[in-house]
């Protein structure tokens, strides 16, 4: 037997509150992990949906940059257009290595989901669209891209799931009786394309009643190009918006930072109600054995003998608490982030929490730290009984 | 052989303005091997005096020797980890309660102390023929709540002992427990002093119990009579 030992033999004591101190230190382990996790992976998925959108630059109809950026995210509605022949023009500088220009549709489709859900069409030109997303794949061998002003469409991986097509089926167009082919199912991105219906720019155009009409153009600039002086240049142009990657991301960016502040702030809470719980516990029970405590100290116990004890018994309570609370937060991120997506519905695609072994190392070291800190006063306090007033109390 | 030599013991408490004379100018000898019972009223100073002679308080005046090394005199006092090293190499204490841990087994409550003087390997030979000695021997593996008094009893003078101290100190030791049990408590006390040659100092109100010291101190408001 060593005073580990009895350390822990001390803490099965009162085993019901031994229990609720480590689900107290679990639950804010758990909410440490999972909020240092959603901070990385809210960022990760937002990095890489921007990544992943293909272009360098868009060209939009002139309206809020805020609601552009949405539309290259999530693909909005309440959607402005351009005329396609001034968009021409700018296609062809030299500047411009690929460009891509698209028309999205949206249709409220009262039959999708419990509560009905937006279908978003996007018409694109098949010979730039793909070049620009080389990531997009389809899931088998027969599926294809569409020939240009052709009746067919590729379906998002969650498109097809949704309306249940595979490649060689016919489906229709909300208020159209014209039937379309399915040339092909993309595998799933994570990206806003899963949820997307591709069709041809021209055939989107004539289903759409916006012939000569674009939403936006995706822009792919030379290597060798001056990004920030190709952006003033479209500036001149009248009626559209110019919106770069690197402004979405930058916007978006600094919204995610004031985000993580209130995130550590509440983390940091956590940390201080694992604190306290510790402290209050451990002050309890050395109070309660204060006489058995006196009498451990006649017996030869040295006050740094009663300290290494109760402070033992404070990082027992501390790890377990903390290896409990990374073991949940892996557990249950899958329900964490469906309660995320939940309350922030416009949240990136991708993995929303991002647990790495460096989140965990932090998190058990944190926990297990601070807890140990809530120990310190109960266990000086145990180190300083004197044994003659407990046994006058006796 | 002269094992603890206290001269002029004066231990005096503070309460508000007023000042307690616990102790006053007490003066004996204990010998090695003697049964030194303390006897007197409540609030006399009998605890008092024992808590200054195991080392579990310092007294106001006058000097303490034990086995030859004086470890207090006037205007010298321990501090409690010195008075801690004293008490782990001459005394074992057994008090009315018994204070065991409840979530240790027999076993695991008697070398304690060893755990804490870091000599639980050399005291894990001792614990056998010490709890043989005290008949608790069946009892190894319990749980303090499976045994009865008269055994916890055992178990914290077993406790008491693991560490070879040179006095046992009880304070009160059947004051918890009924006669049959504090019959057999005492004829343990007087066993060991006689067996194994330990020296004990007894508090205690229970006349029968005190018949067992071959010298009894009686003290009456902190005055000591031999």
């Amino acid at each position: 037997m060593n005073i580990f030992q009895v350390s822990y033999k001390n803490l099965l004591r009162r085993r019901l509150r031994t229990m609720f101190t480590i689900i107290g230190i679990m639950l804010s382990a758990w909410v440490l992990v999972t909020l240092l996790g959603f901070n990385k992976g809210y960022e990760n998925s937002l990095n890489e949906n921007i990544e992943n959108m293909g272009f360098q630059v868009v060209l939009t109809a002139k309206g809020c940059p805020y609601e552009a950026a949405t539309l290259m995210l999530k693909g909005g509605t309440g959607l402005r257009y351009m005329p396609e022949n001034m968009v021409k023009d700018v296609a062809g500088k030299p500047e411009i290595a690929n460009a891509a220009p698209m028309l999205m549709h949206a249709v409220f489709d009262p039959n999708k989901g419990e509560s009905g859900g937006t279908t978003v069409f996007l018409g694109v030109d098949p010979n730039t669209y793909p070049s620009m997303k080389p990531y997009l794949k389809f899931n088998n061998e027969k599926g294809a891209w569409f020939s240009d002003k052709a009746k067919e469409v590729v379906l998002g991986f969650e498109a097809a799931e949704l309306e249940q097509r595979e490649v060689g089926d016919l489906m229709m167009l909300p208020g159209s009786e014209d039937e379309y082919t399915v040339t092909g199912v993309l595998s799933r991105t994570g990206t806003q394309d899963d949820g997307m219906i591709f069709l041809p720019l021209k055939t989107a155009q004539s289903a759409f009643k916006k012939e000569g009409e674009l939403t936006m153009l995706g822009m792919r600039l030379n290597q060798d190009v001056d990004a920030s002086a190709f952006e003033e240049e479209l500036y001149k142009l009248p009626d559209v918006q110019v919106v770069s990657m690197a402004q979405v991301k930058n916007t978006i960016m600094s919204l995610v930072s004031s985000a993580k502040v209130i995130v550590l702030s509440i983390a940091f809470i956590a940390f201080l109600i694992a604190m306290f719980g510790v402290l209050n516990t451990v002050l309890m029970s050395v109070f309660e054995r204060y006489q058995e405590i006196g009498i451990l100290k006649s017996m030869g116990a040295l006050p740094k003998d009663i300290f290494k004890m109760i402070l033992i018994e404070t990082t027992l309570l501390c790890s377990i608490g903390g290896v409990l609370g990374i073991l949940f937060s892996f557990l249950f991120s899958g329900i964490s982030e469906m309660a995320i997506r939940y309350f922030l519905p416009f949240a990136p695609q991708g993995a929303l929490i991002a647990i790495d072994t460096k989140t965990v190392i932090f998190s058990f070291i944190s926990i297990t730290a601070i807890g140990i800190i809530g120990g310190v006063y109960p266990s000086l306090r145990a180190a300083n009984i004197r044994p003659l007033d407990s046994i006058r109390s006796e | 052989m002269e094992l603890i030599q206290a001269n002029n013991i004066t231990k005096i408490y503070t309460r508000g303005s007023e000042k307690i004379h616990a102790l006053n100018n007490a003066s004996f000898s204990v010998n090695k091997g003697d049964i030194v019972c303390v006897i007197g009223q409540s609030g006399s100073g009998k605890t008092t005096l024992v808590n200054v002679l195991g080392c579990l308080d310092n007294p106001s005046s006058g000097s303490l020797t034990i086995d030859g090394k004086e470890v207090f005199k006037t205007g010298l006092s321990l501090s409690e980890s010195e008075l801690t090293h004293v008490r782990r190499r001459f005394f074992g204490y057994v008090f009315q309660k018994f204070f065991l841990i409840p979530t240790l087994t027999v076993k695991e409550n008697i070398l304690l102390p060893a755990v804490f003087q870091k000599k639980y390997k050399a005291n894990e030979e001792n614990l056998d023929p010490i709890m043989e000695m005290l008949d608790i021997a069946k009892r190894k593996e319990h749980l303090p709540s499976q045994l009865s008094g008269g055994e916890m009893q055992r178990v914290a003078i077993a406790r008491a002992l693991i560490n070879n101290p040179s006095v046992l100190i009880a304070d009160e030791p059947t004051g918890n427990l009924d006669s049959k049990r504090s019959g057999e408590i005492k004829d343990l006390i007087v066993n060991l002093n006689k067996e194994h040659g330990i020296t004990v100092i007894l508090v205690t109100h229970n006349t029968d119990l005190a018949k067992i010291g071959n010298r009894t101190l009686e003290l009456t408001d902190g005055v000591l009579r031999q």
